[in-house]
């Protein structure tokens, strides 16, 4: 049965106290460095020190991490706050299948691997349809001719590129 | 009228057109798809706008902030889904009017709301500007800090129930916001000698990883939704006719939008909050709220609609974001060199009186769209939740990349990424992050600027500006510890009322339980089977 604690609590209750733990632990590990980290500087006035800023902030995250700590319905680490940090590693997967975009782009390029990395995620989710397939390397183009086309953001001509035959070259770099 | 001419000179241009049409029509789609809302799209669109003109790249933004509420009433009404977040409301008198055969008026409603509302802010704040104009100058370092502060302040007490986790994330927004090289005496600030900390951890990348990042790993991680939609037959005119049955309900509403969205970290649920409230209170029949009331919708949409706009103030007339998505914008004026402030109402009113017509025609647009596009744009709510995840991946992106192409950048978004998905799933918010960040480093300059002409601490609150601010903050923090001392006081009382004799015995035995299964307990046990008799079972 649950305590009127719990009952009042706002949003998930389970892996608070995991979290709540980690915050203050990750926020006291970098206030003990605040003295290696950042400079008191003499003859200079003490809101101006390039300390005063993190130490506000640092001090901030332990007093109100620990008082959240504090004020939990419960502070003891159940099975059911287990359960939930494991879920918390599962989009780990779906950061490195990012990565691997991320590292792709400027070896492949922009447009090929958009047009691949699209579907082979949505194949990925469990989709089989060969609509949503198409949809997702469709997606790929157009977002890559919308961007890199048409609004001329930063990203760079991939290193393939290079091989391609004088014109196409230069019209791949610039577009795709 | 002059200043009217002006601002239509500046708006006059076929890119700011396109703008408008792309970013109003973009908008509404955008909210039209549960699960993306205009926090994602903004933070992936930012740095596509960095190369347009100020006034282009601000009208985009601008549109999807202003047109995407329209589009989340849509599904809000229909499958019970809000849109974005600030539609939640909506679903409540909504969602029944559908299910009793009603959706095209309840939508028609809620489109009608909409746009007064809209409109009602954007002539208000044209009408108010000139008054602003003169007020802004009044603001130095010291009220600029003071409101910055009142800002954190009020971002951290909305958040009730979860006040001491938003001020311990605001405070990590701050602390975010000082790594890097320090501007004025040019030391590091926990960079741990990496070259990658040296330059600060950049908002955007901060802002990427947290909204659109975090939502494709939310949607990526969770399972797809069957929605059926009800299919919608017949004009979406009469809306407006019966808005015009209810115009003090709409009237005060937009005012609650209006003063709300001024005030920064307040924002659209508090005027929604208000206004439902007013609405009730003063029906004729409140029973109706929460089952398909007209009035009850129209609070809600017209509150919420007038919001962006009045955000805009704090923003446009002191620098100031009173929340994620005008603290996204802000970044927009840093890349072109346009500081916004007291200076740019005293130095370029046409440009701010542009945004805010951009936004009174992008109203008119979306409105025509929503009344002929209806039927055709619900097909979007269709999009299963895990395509709509790979979608927002590939598109985070272009926006952590094209930055400045760094694959460091894309790791400090995946971490941030992770950072918010744990926070989505515990429920708690990542906005104080945000307006930690920026509202820190806002806080760091004024701050050093004031405490220089300072001299005992009372002569930084001596100007009647900066001595009202104080009061406000005072008044604030007051009104938030009496709220939390009568909550404790209702747990407590809540406590005593379930207390009586089955709990005190369940008490009892739990602790009896824990006394058995400690080591003096084992002892005890182990000493008392002895003189219990042997069991004569030879397994």
């Amino acid at each position: 049965m649950s305590t009127p604690e719990e009952r009042r609590w706002v949003g998930r209750l389970q892996g608070q106290v995991i979290f709540a733990i980690a915050f203050v632990v990750f926020s006291l590990l970098l206030l003990s460095q605040i003295g290696d980290q950042t400079k008191w500087v003499k003859r200079t006035a003490f809101f101006a020190q390039p300390r005063f800023w993190p130490a506000v902030g640092l001090g901030g995250m332990v007093v109100f991490g620990a008082l959240h700590f504090w004020r939990l319905p419960r502070r003891r680490v159940r099975r059911t706050d287990v359960i939930e940090a494991r879920i918390w590693a599962q989009p780990l997967e779906y950061a490195l299948w990012f990565m691997a975009y991320v590292l792709m782009v400027p070896v492949i390029g922009y447009l090929p691997v958009t047009m691949a990395f699209v579907p082979a995620m949505v194949w990925r989710m469990g989709y089989r349809s060969k609509k949503l397939l198409w949809a997702g390397a469709a997606f790929g183009a157009i977002v890559v001719v919308v961007f890199k086309a048409f609004l001329q953001v930063k990203i760079p001509g991939a290193m393939l590129y290079e091989y391609l035959p004088g014109a196409l070259r230069s019209f791949f770099i610039l577009n795709f | 009228m002059d200043l009217i001419f002006a601002s239509l000179e500046i708006l006059a241009r076929w890119d700011v057109v396109l703008a408008l049409l792309v970013g109003s029509v973009g908008g509404v789609l955008i909210g039209a798809i549960p699960g993306v809302g205009p926090a994602v799209a903004i933070a992936i669109l930012l740095p596509a706008t960095f190369s347009m003109d100020p006034i282009v790249g601000l009208t985009v933004l601008l549109g999807i902030y202003g047109s995407s509420m329209y589009g989340g009433a849509i599904p809000a009404i229909l499958i019970n889904t809000p849109g974005t977040a600030v539609n939640a409301l909506t679903t409540y008198d909504g969602f029944p009017m559908t299910a009793r055969g009603e959706a095209r008026r309840a939508l028609s409603l809620a489109y009608s709301s909409s746009f007064f509302g809209g409109v009602f802010s954007v002539i208000c704040l044209i009408l108010f500007a000139p008054v602003l104009a003169r007020i802004a100058p009044l603001f130095g370092s010291r009220e600029i800090f003071l409101a910055a502060l009142l800002g954190i302040i009020l971002v951290v007490v909305a958040h009730r129930g979860q006040s001491l986790i938003a001020a311990a994330l605001a405070c990590f927004g701050i602390f975010l916001n000082t790594v890097g090289l320090e501007a004025v005496k040019y030391s590091k600030r926990y960079t741990f000698d990496q070259s990658f900390l040296s330059s600060g951890i950049d908002l955007i990348v901060v802002v990427l990883g947290l909204f659109a990042l975090s939502q494709a790993f939310f949607l990526l991680q969770g399972e797809d939704e069957k929605t059926r939609i009800t299919k919608l037959k017949g004009g979406l005119f009469q809306g407006l006719r019966e808005l015009g049955r209810h115009p003090r309900v709409a009237g005060v509403s937009a005012s609650f939008g209006v003063l709300m969205g001024m005030i920064p970290g307040v924002g659209e649920f508090t005027a929604q909050f208000l206004s439902y409230t007013y609405a009730q209170k003063s029906s004729k029949r409140p029973d109706d709220f929460g089952h398909g009331s007209s009035e009850g919708l129209i609070a809600a949409e017209t509150s919420n609609n007038a919001v962006p706009a009045a955000a805009m103030v704090p923003l446009l007339a002191l620098g100031i974001p009173g929340e994620a998505l005008t603290a996204m914008m802000l970044s927009v004026f840093y890349v072109h060199n346009v500081v916004p402030g007291p200076q740019l109402f005293q130095n370029d009113m046409p440009f701010v009186v542009a945004l805010y017509l951009a936004l009174l025609i992008l109203n008119v647009i979306v409105l025509v769209f929503l009344l002929f596009a209806t039927n055709q744009l619900i097909k979007v709510v269709k999009i299963p939740n895990r395509f709509l995840g790979v979608c927002i991946l590939t598109l985070s992106f272009v926006g952590v990349y094209s930055l400045r192409n760094s694959a460091t950048d894309c790791i400090i978004a995946a971490v941030f990424g992770l950072i918010g998905f744990v926070l989505k799933r515990l429920s708690l918010p990542a906005v104080p992050i945000i307006l930690g960040m920026v509202l820190g480093g806002i806080m760091e300059v004024k701050l050093r600027a004031g405490m220089a002409r300072v001299k005992t601490p009372f002569d930084f609150i001596e100007r009647p500006v900066s001595m009202i601010l104080f009061l406000m903050i005072l008044g604030v923090l007051f009104i938030h510890f009496r709220r939390v001392w009568l909550d404790r006081k209702e747990l407590k009382q809540e406590k005593w009322s379930t207390k009586h004799s089955s709990t005190t015995f369940g008490a009892h035995l739990s602790r009896r339980r824990d006394y058995l299964l400690t080591e003096r307990g084992k002892k005890l046990r182990a000493k008392r089977s002895m003189l219990s008799r042997r069991s004569t079972d030879k397994n």
